[in-house]
């Protein structure tokens, strides 16, 4: 049973449709790198994965489970972890809370337990000296990480990047990419939206170019990014490569 | 029988002050509880819970607090057959208008903080009612002391509205007293510095939050 399978998924934002029958699926221990223009539905992919956007037609399963309004989203984002492109850290707590508190509130660890597993993931992106700062006292590639840590910590099966370093400088977009590199090499399944067409191809393992709502091409990331059959992939990589 | 304004017509109008403070008191602390559900409704992810949250607000916010005054004093007695005391009329109304206002002041403050900080704790396993307690209202209630503040100053002011259905408050009692000294300029200007004695230091501490929260974390 493959981990994440959708079929023929649509999500319109009112007339304009973002998703065009999608169909995917996604085994354990895939890298997905997932590339294209903005606007051509990639983040609006992996927000429909977790539920975040609610699909109009179609399938997504979950590991057997169908995705949908009935679903136990609480069980369901358990598993499915999402890094934004904002970080969206909780700037009121630290990033011990941050990290601990839906272990805490969700899982309903005890507090020490809590703040060993937050040490343990902060550990994994190489900020466990920053376990008692607050969000505004860190950079922004370091807030990413935490963000990565606080996802981490819920100790999900699937974990889904959104363009998560855009928003970061050059010289902070590598050591994001560092801990994902590290993340990627302890076996988690990620599906990244990404323009690091470098980092996509060194450890994606699939890789796919979503265009107008639809997945345009995919296979693996040497090959798809080496020779692109469609000119609009050839179009995009053109404007991104040089 | 006209009498000297006396120094102890000041000691009675401080007095009555009290009142003001009770009844300000009283009005914030049931205005408080309404506005707070009716600041959760208009942000609940149930259309039909914020219509009734945006309705509350535009009936009470639509009606003069002066006939919310007439309409349970005098009003209650007639439709319902119940005797109301200045005191419950007063409380009742006060509480109806702030609830209005409060809900409306921390409605903004919640939509005040970002989209994104929802979704983050949504993404994360929290429930809407999680997601409020843990993450958006720590936030929002930096942003909601300095204008609650500023509404309790006007709060105080219009207590003095009560007057009219004879609840002793510091203006009514202004009133008694210059109806027996027949001094109204001094004695207004002794309820107006009161007033100002109790609102000034409201005020200012006001803009002190404004100013210290805004740089706070």
């Amino acid at each position: 049973m493959s981990l994440v399978e959708l079929h023929n998924v649509v999500k319109r934002f009112g007339a304009n449709t973002v998703l065009d029958r999608v169909s995917l699926t996604v085994e354990a221990g895939e890298i997905i790198a997932v590339i294209g223009r903005s606007g051509s539905g990639k983040s609006t992919m992996l927000r429909c994965i977790n539920g975040l956007e609610p699909i109009q037609e179609g399938r997504i399963v979950f590991d057997g489970e169908t995705v949908d309004p009935a679903t136990n989203l609480r069980k369901l984002r358990q598993r499915v972890g999402i890094v934004f492109q904002s970080y969206n850290l909780f700037p009121h707590l630290s990033v011990e809370r941050n990290i601990t508190l839906a272990p805490r509130v969700v899982k309903g660890m005890e507090r020490e337990a809590a703040r060993e597993l937050a040490a343990g993931a902060l550990a994994r992106v190489g900020l466990a000296e920053k376990i008692d700062a607050y969000p505004d006292q860190l950079s922004g590639g370091q807030q990413q990480r935490v963000a990565i840590a606080r996802s981490l910590a819920m100790q999900p099966q699937l974990m889904l990047f959104d363009e998560i370093t855009s928003a970061l400088d050059p010289e902070l977009t590598g050591e994001v990419l560092k801990v994902l590199e590290k993340v990627a090499g302890e076996g988690m399944t990620m599906m990244l939206v990404t323009h690091e067409m470098g980092f996509a191809r060194r450890v994606a393992t699939r890789l796919i170019f979503m265009h107008q709502g639809r997945i345009w091409e995919e296979g693996r990331a040497s090959e798809v990014l080496a020779k692109p059959r469609t000119p609009e992939l050839e179009t995009f990589l053109d404007a991104v490569l040089h | 029988m006209i009498r000297e304004f006396a120094l102890n017509d000041v000691y009675y109008l401080l007095l009555a002050a009290r009142w003001t403070l009770a009844l300000t008191g009283l009005a914030f602390l049931g205005g408080g509880t309404v506005g707070l559900l009716v600041a959760l409704l208009r942000v609940a992810p149930f259309a039909p819970l914020r219509i009734v949250g945006a309705g509350y607000v535009n009936i009470v916010q639509g009606i003069p607090l002066l006939a919310w005054l007439f309409v349970l004093f005098f009003g209650l007695p007639i439709l319902a057959g119940v005797r109301v005391s200045p005191w419950i009329a007063a409380t009742v109304a006060f509480s109806i208008y702030a609830g209005a206002f409060l809900g409306e002041i921390w409605r903004g403050c919640l939509r005040a903080i970002p989209r994104q900080q929802w979704e983050a704790g949504a993404s994360l396993g929290l429930s809407f009612v999680e997601q409020l307690r843990y993450i958006i209202v720590p936030q929002a209630v930096r942003v909601a002391i300095p204008p609650t503040v500023g509404f309790l100053v006007q709060l105080i002011k219009n207590t003095s509205l009560a007057a009219v259905i004879g609840f002793i408050e510091l203006t009514r009692e202004g009133q008694l007293t210059t109806a027996a000294t027949y001094r109204p300029f001094t004695v207004y200007i002794v309820v107006a510095a009161i007033y100002f004695a109790i609102c000034f230091p409201l005020t200012q501490w006001s803009r002190r939050l404004e100013r210290t929260l805004r740089v706070a974390r």
